[in-house]
């Protein structure tokens, strides 16, 4: 019964719901003032998003005529539920070595959920631009998970005995030093970190939600707290995808002493590529990054793959 | 089977409330449609309501951004009438002032078009650098926008000497800019990748439709009023007119690149140039007639027409904004694009919706059509009504 309580105050409070929620806001903020910075503008103060947010919270939720109202409610929630799920599974595995054989195919079938929930979410909706943008983000779904999937296993790939097991290539990084500083798994990092840009719908991947294009195309109905929880289920990605990386590529985190510092360094330095990126790219069109994601970065994870595979 | 996307009235990627309609199939554009008529201001009326030395003042208000191309125009309808001589301080000033312009016109696209790519620093980017220029007109003119400068014979108010310095370090500073955001386009892949081979609209198109401007131009059209009908200074500085063979998206964002370097060139010239002497040409009646005042606004050809039946405010004051002639271009420039590269269509001839409406028809009972034989049949009973009543 205790075990069951903790087991709920894990997924709620720390390090799930609460926790992911809070330290992904605060990431946006350093996103959207980054941004401003390189844009030469001031940018918001600090809890910016949270008034943000507390702001949705209060308004009213417009349901649009035609939407069907189930779906297009429950989509958004499952999203944040899958996230919440990911941040717990990955902190338990570098807080305590908790996990369960395989749980490397959960989290990367957890981060999946969120993209899935806004095409439900969008086709509910009922309007030309959502469904636009739902086909957008299914097609780029199709585009990315392939490569995403891939550098993953090459991490896995590396770890000997080979393993499914967060915990395992925490271990074995603990041991051998971490997976970074191979050449094969520099590729995937690589790899990796673009198709976080499209799992996170930034530029120059937000091509479903196109502000001036489909304005806001997945999003556009939302309102109230219905889009105050898709604003958060984003900004938790942006918390729990750099964790990830970090957990398979660099380490993972070190929560005692100094490794606290090491930890929020390798975070920032992730969370500053993402923003760069952003800011440095127009938004390509959607068969532009399809076959951006099939040719160049699928043909590179598969040769960071190959090299694991030749021990390099 | 084909979906109807709305974009619009109210749309992020435009300035102005305008309604298009795009028949898509899948991400596919099948064709398109506009519907203007949602700015309707009635200036020509209130054109006809006020004198001609009220009438630059009016017209200023036609576009924030071409402020003084409308201003000019009218200025120049009116001159024709008299049929007198702007003295070569003024024509200089004039030049000036609507060089600048187009350098803070083209660079406010060039923000714009990285909006609508979705290229967010290259839209403060190019907004910031803008920021300069709009400082040196106020230093001329005493305006950000709406500058109050041209008048009928030739300027409103001398500029002291000692300003000109000034405006040249603004400009030296702008240049690099330019070539900064040159380099920034031609050497990018990804913005190549959105603007190359996109929207394509023919020489035989472009001239079919009457395009205008850096449109026309970006199709090979060589047509610029500067060189072809020179007013104001540009017979006496040295530049070029700027044309691509591309016919797409990026050839008419190069040209708005190169232009701002031309621009830059002709400004110069004219402040080291610059005549003494009078700035007005001391109207003081306009006779009965009829003129027209046309230049290279910005975005292409504007154009001024008046009729004086010899008091003080003219009986007609038709204006038309080359916004107008390069609405229609979306419709080849669109077909078989995607959604994405649509709204790149729509945006790339800078469109200025407002400036361009001067007609509204309201039906309670819907839409109105109005065929080429019937605009041409209200055209001349309006003629005539003017014919009968003056």
């Amino acid at each position: 019964m205790a075990s069951t309580l903790s087991m709920i105050l894990y997924f709620i409070v720390f390090p799930g719901l609460v926790f992911t929620a809070v330290v992904g806001l605060l990431t946006t903020w350093v996103d959207r003032k980054v941004s401003a910075l390189v844009q030469w503008r001031v940018g918001p103060p600090w809890y910016q998003p949270f008034a943000d947010v507390l702001k949705l919270l209060g308004k009213e939720i417009v349901i649009p005529e035609g939407a069907k109202r189930t779906g297009f409610l429950v989509a958004p929630l499952a999203g944040l539920a899958a996230v919440a799920l990911v941040s717990t599974m990955l902190w338990l595995a570098n807080m305590r070595g908790a996990g369960f054989v395989g749980d490397l195919i959960g989290v990367i079938y957890l981060l999946t959920i969120p993209s899935l929930g806004m095409i439900i979410g969008a086709s509910a909706s009922g309007n030309p631009l959502s469904s636009i943008g739902a086909s957008r983000e299914m097609k780029l779904i199709l585009a990315y998970e392939l490569p995403f999937v891939i550098a993953i296993f090459t991490a896995v790939t590396k770890v000997s005995p080979m393993t499914l097991k967060l915990d395992g290539i925490l271990e074995y990084q603990a041991m051998n030093g971490v997976l970074l500083g191979n050449l094969s798994c520099i590729i995937a990092f690589v790899v990796a970190i673009l198709c976080a840009q499209a799992k996170l719908t930034y530029p120059p991947f937000d091509i479903p939600e196109a502000e001036t294009e489909l304005m806001d195309g997945t999003h556009m109905e939302y309102s109230g707290a219905a889009l105050a929880v898709v604003k958060v289920t984003q900004a938790m990605m942006l918390f729990t995808l750099p964790v990830f990386f970090i957990t398979i590529f660099w380490g993972g985190l070190q929560l005692t002493g100094w490794g606290i510092l090491y930890t929020i360094v390798k975070y920032v330095i992730i969370v500053t590529i993402i923003v760069l990126i952003k800011n440095t790219n127009p938004r390509v069109r959607i068969d532009q990054a399809v076959r951006f994601f099939w040719g160049p970065v699928t043909i590179l994870a598969i040769v960071g793959m190959i090299l694991a595979v030749l021990g390099l | 089977m084909s979906t109807t996307i709305p974009i619009g009235p109210f749309h992020p990627v435009l300035e102005e409330p305008e309604y298009i309609t795009l028949e898509v199939d899948g991400e596919r554009v099948l064709s398109a449609d506009i519907d203007l008529g949602r700015n309707h201001r009635g200036m020509e009326l209130l054109a006809q309501e006020k004198t001609y030395d009220q009438d630059t003042f009016l017209v200023e208000r036609i576009c924030g951004i071409c402020s003084a191309s409308h201003s000019w125009a009218a200025s120049r309808a009116v001159e024709d009438v008299v049929g007198c001589e702007v003295p070569a301080r003024a024509r200089y000033l004039r030049t000036i002032v609507h060089e600048l312009e187009r350098l803070h016109s083209h660079m406010l696209w060039v923000g714009l078009g990285g909006h609508i790519i979705g290229y967010w620093t290259v839209f403060m980017w190019g907004w910031k650098y803008r920021e300069p220029i709009l400082d040196a007109l106020e230093m001329i003119t005493g305006n950000r926008q709406h500058y109050a400068w041209y008048r009928p014979g030739g300027v409103r108010r001398d500029v002291p000497d000692e300003i000109w310095p000034k405006v040249l370090k603004i400009l030296d500073e702008f240049d690099e800019k330019v070539d900064l955001l040159t380099g920034a386009v031609l050497d990018d892949p990804v913005i190549l990748g959105r603007l190359k081979g996109v929207g394509i609209l023919t020489k035989e198109d472009a001239i079919a439709y009457g395009a205008l401007g850096p449109t026309a131009r970006g199709s090979g059209v060589d047509i610029d009023l500067r060189r072809d009908e020179p007013y104001g200074a540009y017979a006496e500085v040295d530049w070029n007119v700027i044309t691509q063979d591309g016919c797409d998206c990026l050839a008419v964002a190069v040209i708005r690149l190169l232009e701002m370097k031309e621009s830059v060139k002709i400004v110069k010239q004219c402040i080291e140039k610059l005549p003494g002497g009078p700035i007005d040409a001391g109207i003081r009646e306009v006779p009965r007639g009829e003129g027209i005042g046309h230049i290279e606004a910005p975005r292409g050809e504007t154009f001024h027409f008046i009729r004086s039946n010899g008091t003080n405010m003219p009986e007609r004051h038709k204006m038309r904004a080359p916004t107008y002639n390069n609405i229609p271009t979306f419709r080849p420039r669109v077909k078989g694009e995607t959604i994405t590269d649509a709204l790149l269509c729509f945006a790339i001839i800078d469109p200025c919706y407002s400036c361009t409406e001067r007609m509204t028809v309201l039906d309670p009972s819907g839409r109105i059509t109005y065929g080429p034989g019937e605009l041409l049949r209200l055209s001349h009973e309006k003629t005539e009504e003017i014919r009968r009543n003056s």
